[in-house]
């Protein structure tokens, strides 16, 4: 009962009242950024990054990874109630949820979309906890050559995965590799692309990266479009599920999990994904397909299941490989490095108090989120009636001085600024910045694994192909590559993103 | 504009490709060394040689390719949005947070659209004594409040 007593260890970890506080902070910022359109949790991460430094780092990932799951439940309010999804994830909710919210049943739906996140979210928990002692364990076998397989599997899959052109997207992972190697080579002390700039000779930082392109360049993206937002007023009341209605849901919502846990596992994966598939599996296997889209209450709890049990899954590769999988991952990355933890499968062991605590607060989090939220969801209501024009300056006010602390000068804020810039310049040449934040975060690591490999085998390029799982890592990277270029995946693959645009 | 017929698709391969040329040419001045002993100067050839690659392949694929026209940019968002956050990094430590940030907002909320000057003032004075209490006194961050106390 390994899994038992390891669980133990992370409640105990996570019960004490600092982390209790840091998990509940985390999961009402997470909850207040998915209701707020606008800014995400990328850009929310890279926001409280600076504010973690005198934390310890148990008590500041349990915080950060709030953050997403959290959004995630904030999200689908917003879905639900104003037809416009605060987060990517929960897209698909808008199709059933708000129809369900128009037939005067924003209650159940509430309520469904809160229970199917909440199982979800513990079935994953145990999912987390199961399957990444066994995956680090084989990751430790890794010598350096299967590493930088892996990381080029992981890279390759988590922009097949994702939406808009496979060659610009692995352009952009090239471009954040590169961008992640400026600065001191650890071999020779060399600074590298530093343009003589004392400031960069320690490296770009993560947050002014993350901040330019995911929070500035999507505010003035924003703005630049002169829509106005609708208003809700509506009140929401009700909440009880009749039995016909929880029979129809429950399936759903054992399905979304089951989904949502394999698909986060996957790189590229984690919440859109999962939350995408669960709805056209519920649409695909339902005897009353014509009820999607008219409020049908599978339609809510199987992607809502699927996304947040997806969430939670997704930090499987993290915690298990270092590998982060999606933008948010990414800023976990930059999170532990900061606080000196390496990512990789040597974390379980050597901090097991960290790796079990941050699991077991998952689970203890996903509860918060289930009490807070119905209770809470007037005041989340209100908040929405919040103007853009009001809301914008604020949260550019909260990124300017969590920028401006990562060292106290305004260098931080200059780069952050030109990120924002070229962020926009991204956008509108429709050049993803996700794949070029997980290749900033990987750039060093790909670097030190790659001179490894090639330091051992002697300058033998060939080693990457004659270790056998490296070279089965490859071929699932080729593979991928050649199965999206087929042009029937390439015209379904358009499909399935098409809902999403 | 006929002949380039993916316009995003050739102007970010165009950008890839100068990245990836500068790369090259920029780091030729780091120690290229050999595979088994990689120098400072190896990975980022790597890198530089597949960007031009990939950015060539893009720019020649939109001769051939159909593509939506890049969407045009308006420039009052962008200046006062990045103009305010880079005058609030500059002015914070000698203004104190509190004056700093009443700019910032102002400045900020000019950018849009529904710019309207009273409301903007009076946020950017709640969000000055929030960001305070907050941030100064709450979290104990190293800056001045006011004017002068640098």
């Amino acid at each position: 009962m390994d899994l038992l007593s390891h669980l133990a260890v992370g409640f105990g970890v996570a019960f004490t009242p600092i982390n209790l506080l840091h998990a509940l902070i985390g999961c009402l910022l997470g909850t207040l950024i998915g209701v707020l359109p606008g800014i995400g949790p990328v850009a929310t991460i890279a926001m409280l990054l600076p504010t973690t430094y005198a934390l310890q780092p148990v008590s500041a990932l349990i915080m950060l990874a709030g953050i997403y799951y959290g959004a995630q439940y904030g999200g689908s309010t917003t879905a639900i109630l104003v037809n416009m999804p605060g987060e990517t994830s929960s897209v698909v909710t808008t199709l059933d949820g708000h129809k369900m919210a128009l037939k005067g049943q924003a209650g159940q739906a509430l309520a469904i979309a809160a229970i199917g996140s909440f199982f979800a979210g513990t079935i994953a928990t145990m999912f987390v906890a199961a399957f990444s002692p066994p995956l680090s364990a084989l990751a430790l076998k890794f010598g350096p050559a299967e590493y930088f397989s892996l990381m080029v599997l992981g890279l390759i899959g988590s922009v097949v995965l994702a939406h808009g052109s496979l060659l610009k997207a692995i352009a952009m992972i090239v471009l954040g590799l590169l961008m992640g190697i400026v600065g001191t080579d650890v071999n020779s002390g060399v600074a590298r692309f530093d343009f003589g700039v004392p400031e960069l000779s320690d490296g770009i930082g993560i947050v002014g990266v993350a901040m330019g392109l995911f929070g500035f360049a999507e505010i003035i993206v924003n703005l630049e479009s002169t829509e106005k937002r609708e208003i809700v007023s509506k009140k929401v009341k009700g909440f009880l599920l009749s039995w016909d209605q929880i029979k129809k849901a429950a399936p759903a919502i054992l399905r979304g999990t089951g989904i949502g846990s394999v698909l986060g596992i996957l790189p590229g994966g984690g919440a859109m994904l999962s939350s995408f598939a669960a709805y056209a599996v519920e649409k695909k296997i339902s005897k009353t397909p014509h009820e999607f889209g008219r409020g049908a209450i599978q339609g809510v709890a199987g992607p809502e299941s699927a996304n947040n049990a997806g969430a939670q899954t997704s930090f499987i590769p993290l915690l298990t490989l270092g590998i982060p999988e999606n933008a948010v991952m990414a800023m976990m990355v930059g999170a532990m490095t900061i606080h000196n933890i390496q990512p990789g499968p040597q974390v379980i062991t050597s901090n097991p108090g960290l790796f079990w605590g941050l699991i077991a607060s998952m689970w203890i989090g996903n509860a918060m989120l289930v009490i807070l939220n119905l209770p809470l969801i007037g005041i989340w209501i209100r908040l929405l009636r919040v103007p853009y024009r009001l809301l914008y300056p604020a949260i550019l006010l909260f990124c300017s001085i969590g920028v401006y602390t990562v060292n106290n000068t305004s260098w931080d804020v200059m780069m952050t600024a030109v990120f924002g810039l070229i962020g926009v310049l991204f956008y509108k040449l429709e050049m993803e910045p996700a794949p070029l934040l997980l290749g900033f975060v990987l750039g060093p690591m790909m670097e030190e694994n790659l001179r490894r490999a090639l330091l051992l085998s002697r300058g033998d390029p060939t080693v990457f192909l004659t270790r056998p799982i490296s070279l089965g890592l490859l071929i699932a990277a080729v593979l991928l590559v050649l199965l999206i270029a087929l042009p029937n995946v390439k015209k379904k693959r358009e499909e399935a993103f098409q809902e999403e645009t | 504009m006929a002949l380039i017929r993916h316009p995003k698709d050739f102007w970010s391969g165009v950008i890839f490709t100068a990245m990836g040329a500068f790369a090259v040419i920029y780091g030729s001045k780091y120690t290229l060394g050999t595979a088994a002993r990689m120098g400072p100067g190896y990975f980022p050839r790597i890198l530089g040689i597949l960007m031009i690659v990939l950015g060539l392949i893009l720019v020649l694929r939109a001769f051939k390719l159909e593509g939506d026209r890049i969407p045009p940019w308006k420039w009052k968002p962008t200046l006062f949005v990045l103009g305010s956050v880079v005058l609030f990094g500059s002015i914070v430590k000698f203004l104190g947070m509190a004056i700093s940030t009443v700019i910032l907002i102002v400045l900020a909320s000019a950018g849009s659209h529904e710019f309207r000057p009273k409301e903007a003032v009076i946020s950017g004075v709640l969000l000055a004594a929030l960001a305070v209490g907050v941030f100064i006194v709450g979290l104990s961050l190293q800056l001045p409040i006011w004017p002068g106390q640098g």
